[in-house]
């Protein structure tokens, strides 16, 4: 079965909207969420309901930090932008649609597989994962062999000898990378809707569950709309910067 | 490390196989299961004539297997007891085995073993790499990269910037490659058979003897080739594998300097201050096999000196220039063809006597005169063929040359009824064409 890794989508409708077309588009059958599904972006409601149809089809929605800030009185621990967002969003979502966040588990497992949105060592503490220091301490933190994960905008892949021996590799978009069960395999996907590694175009990535292919996509979508609609909302304009310039 | 069984398919396919199956175990090399990880990890990438095809794999948590063609042919490790071997052998082996290199470099990988043992060649002459356990693939992990701190690869092979843990370099295989030529045409190898990392790098700044110190009739032409291979530096190599193919395959245009003729091995002081400038020298982590052949590419100019059209080889000249200063390390293989007929003898000397070949050859030259390259980047041939078009294609594809410039006149019926060269060219080669067009009505030379 093809599965559909998609991350950070914060509510951004257009960009989720090409990258589950161009997902379905290569026989995705199934679909993950790897948290923040809102925050940053104008369309929280209508994000939430493609989510919630998935999730009660053939889906699942792992937990962000975003999300989390939305069903919380207060998100005075995050920074201007971020908070501005979130306050906005808070006041916009239908009661249903907190809920839906509220309920949503901070990791998943299937198949020697765990989802989880920032790290394996400590989910709820939302720490990065930067680099192979961090990438080694989060796949000794979990039995499983896939890590998938989102957090850091930019799309990564670690992998770890039995032996702890770490390396770092940059994917390239469209490329099949075989991630053999003899060694621990551990992907950023990058983000669908704010990515940050200077390519507008959306992240996501796809794992065949057969053969053990991951493979990075880059889709482009007009991102120009949704800033202008950014900007339109009132919410920070350095959001709607950060989606023309992917950085 | 591997248990190799001959096997056939479920059903006994046409073809014969060969199953590859590491050893596994506590007194077995780890290197062996990574080794095999890699190998699995690469071959399925691989396609064409010069590497075993790919037919299965898996096993991994019990008895890993990977299968693959068998390859019907004899291994270069069986010439090494015939050694020293001809001249023209040595070039013949090594532009086969500079082809499969390239074509394994153009699908983005890296050998990282260039031995006789790990070169076969196939009935019809072709040559085939086989054994991807230490390779690189410039868009997939390096499964080696944490894995060892020494250095990987074969003692009497492996490049200098290998022993310094460098893999992300297709020079690296030009170098292998060159002491298998040295090898085979001396019968010793340039820098022995070390076993210790202090004797590998010992090659990081001490030149090999030049085999004309040990062979008083070595050929210059060859001299400078192999040593040229054996460079220190990478960007002193040749800079594709395609490109040394080209030079061992037209040995009468290689550019002697002074390593041709040369008797003794360099000076002390000259290996040393090469070693400290190396030294000096970061690796660039964005080396890719891919970048490496763009730099570096074998582009043909495909020349009509039977038109007369100015505009039209000062378009052609322009086009070229962009070609070369994008690629800064690009050769250019500047060719016309001598229509012959199809049946009979051809006269070979025009009226006046002079020979056509001759001529061609001085007029290729002044044609390319004002790109201004130095010699050891241009060179000039004149085809002998009845169907200039397939003489082009032909020639592109035997010299692994990557780009085809080529001019066309207008547009008239004629023409269009007929065919053109270049639109002939550009329906049969392989490779990129670019046909260059000028506005005849700009044409004020003669007609």
């Amino acid at each position: 079965m093809i599965v559909a890794l998609l991350s950070d989508v914060h509510a951004n409708f257009e960009a989720l909207s090409a990258c589950l077309e161009h997902a379905r588009a290569r026989a995705a059958e199934r679909f993950i969420f790897l948290g923040d599904h809102v925050g940053y972006g104008p369309d929280p409601e209508r994000v939430l309901e493609v989510l919630t149809n998935l999730v009660g089809g053939n889906g699942i929605a792992v937990l962000g930090n975003h999300d989390l800030a939305v069903t919380q009185r207060s998100s005075a621990s995050m920074q201007e932008e971020a908070r501005a967002a979130i306050d906005w969003t808070r006041k916009r979502l239908p009661p249903a649609q907190i809920d839906f966040l509220a309920g949503l588990p901070l990791t998943a497992e299937e198949g020697g597989r765990l989802y989880v949105h920032a790290n394996a060592w400590a989910p709820d503490r939302w720490e990065y994962i930067t680099g192979v220091f961090d990438a080694r301490r989060s796949m000794r933190a979990t039995p499983n062999r896939w890590t998938f994960c989102g957090h850091v905008h930019t799309p990564a892949l670690y992998h770890m000898t039995d032996d702890g021996r770490t390396s770092a590799f940059v994917p390239q978009p469209g490329v099949r990378i075989p991630l053999p069960v003899t060694r621990r395999w551990l992907a950023v996907v990058g983000s669908v809707g704010q990515p940050r590694d200077g390519n507008p175009a959306a992240s996501y990535a796809l794992f065949d569950d057969e053969s053990a292919l991951l493979t990075f996509f880059r889709v482009p979508y007009d991102y120009a709309s949704v800033a202008r609609r950014i900007r339109e909302a009132g919410l920070p304009t350095g959001l709607a910067m950060r989606l023309e310039t992917g950085a | 490390m591997a248990s190799i069984w001959r096997v056939t398919a479920p059903g006994g396919g046409p073809t014969p196989l060969v199953m590859k199956i590491p050893r596994l175990g506590e007194a077995e090399d780890p290197a062996a299961i990574v080794a095999f990880e890699v190998e699995v990890m690469i071959l399925p990438t691989l396609s064409g004539n010069h590497t075993p095809r790919y037919v299965a794999a898996g096993g991994l948590a019990a008895q890993p297997y990977i299968v693959m063609e068998w390859i019907d042919g004899r291994s270069l490790r069986a010439q090494l007891d015939r050694m020293p071997l001809p001249d023209e052998e040595v070039a013949s082996v090594g532009a086969r085995v500079a082809g499969a290199l390239h074509d394994i470099h153009s699908q983005h990988v890296i050998h990282l073993d260039v031995k006789p043992s790990n070169v076969m060649f196939r009935e019809s002459g072709e040559a085939v790499v086989i054994d991807f356990g230490v390779s690189r693939h410039d868009r997939l992990p390096d499964l080696l990269a944490e894995e060892f701190r020494i250095p990987i690869g074969t003692g009497p092979y492996i490049s200098p910037e290998q022993v310094r843990r460098i893999r992300n370099d297709p020079r690296s295989d030009i170098f292998a490659l060159g002491v298998v030529l040295y090898h085979l045409s001396t019968g010793e190898r340039p820098f022995g058979n070390p076993t210790s990392v202090a004797g590998l790098r010992r090659r990081l700044y001490r030149s090999p003897s030049p085999p004309r110190a040990l062979r008083e009739d070595y050929p210059e032409w060859l001299q400078e080739i192999v040593l040229k291979c054996l460079e220190v530096d990478p960007n002193r190599r040749y800079q594709t594998a395609a490109q040394l193919a080209f030079e061992l395959q037209h040995p009468d245009r290689v550019v002697l300097t002074e390593a041709a003729a040369r008797r003794r091995r360099e000076g002390i002081w000259a290996s040393t201050k090469r070693y400290f400038r190396m030294l000096g020298e970061e690796p660039d982590p964005r080396q890719s096999v891919a970048g490496q052949l763009a730099r570096a590419p074998i582009v043909v100019a495909a020349i009509d000196l039977a038109q007369r059209s100015e505009a039209l080889n000062e378009a052609m000249r322009a086009n070229l220039r962009d070609i070369l200063r994008a690629a800064p390390a690009a050769r250019l293989a500047c060719v016309m063809v001598l229509k012959t007929s199809r049946i009979g003898m051809d006269v070979t000397e025009d009226e006046e006597g002079r020979n056509l070949h001759v001529k061609g050859l001085v007029d290729l030259n002044h044609w390319a005169r004002p790109l201004g390259l130095p010699p050891n980047r241009i060179t000039y041939h004149v085809l002998e063929a009845p169907d200039a078009g397939a003489a082009i294609v032909e020639f592109a594809e035997s010299n692994h040359v990557a780009q085809v410039v080529v001019g066309s006149r207008g547009s008239s019926t004629l023409r269009r009824y007929l065919g053109s060269v270049s639109s002939q060219v550009v329906a049969l080669a392989n490779c990129t064409v670019t046909v260059v067009k000028t506005d005849d009505r700009s044409e004020l030379a003669e007609s």
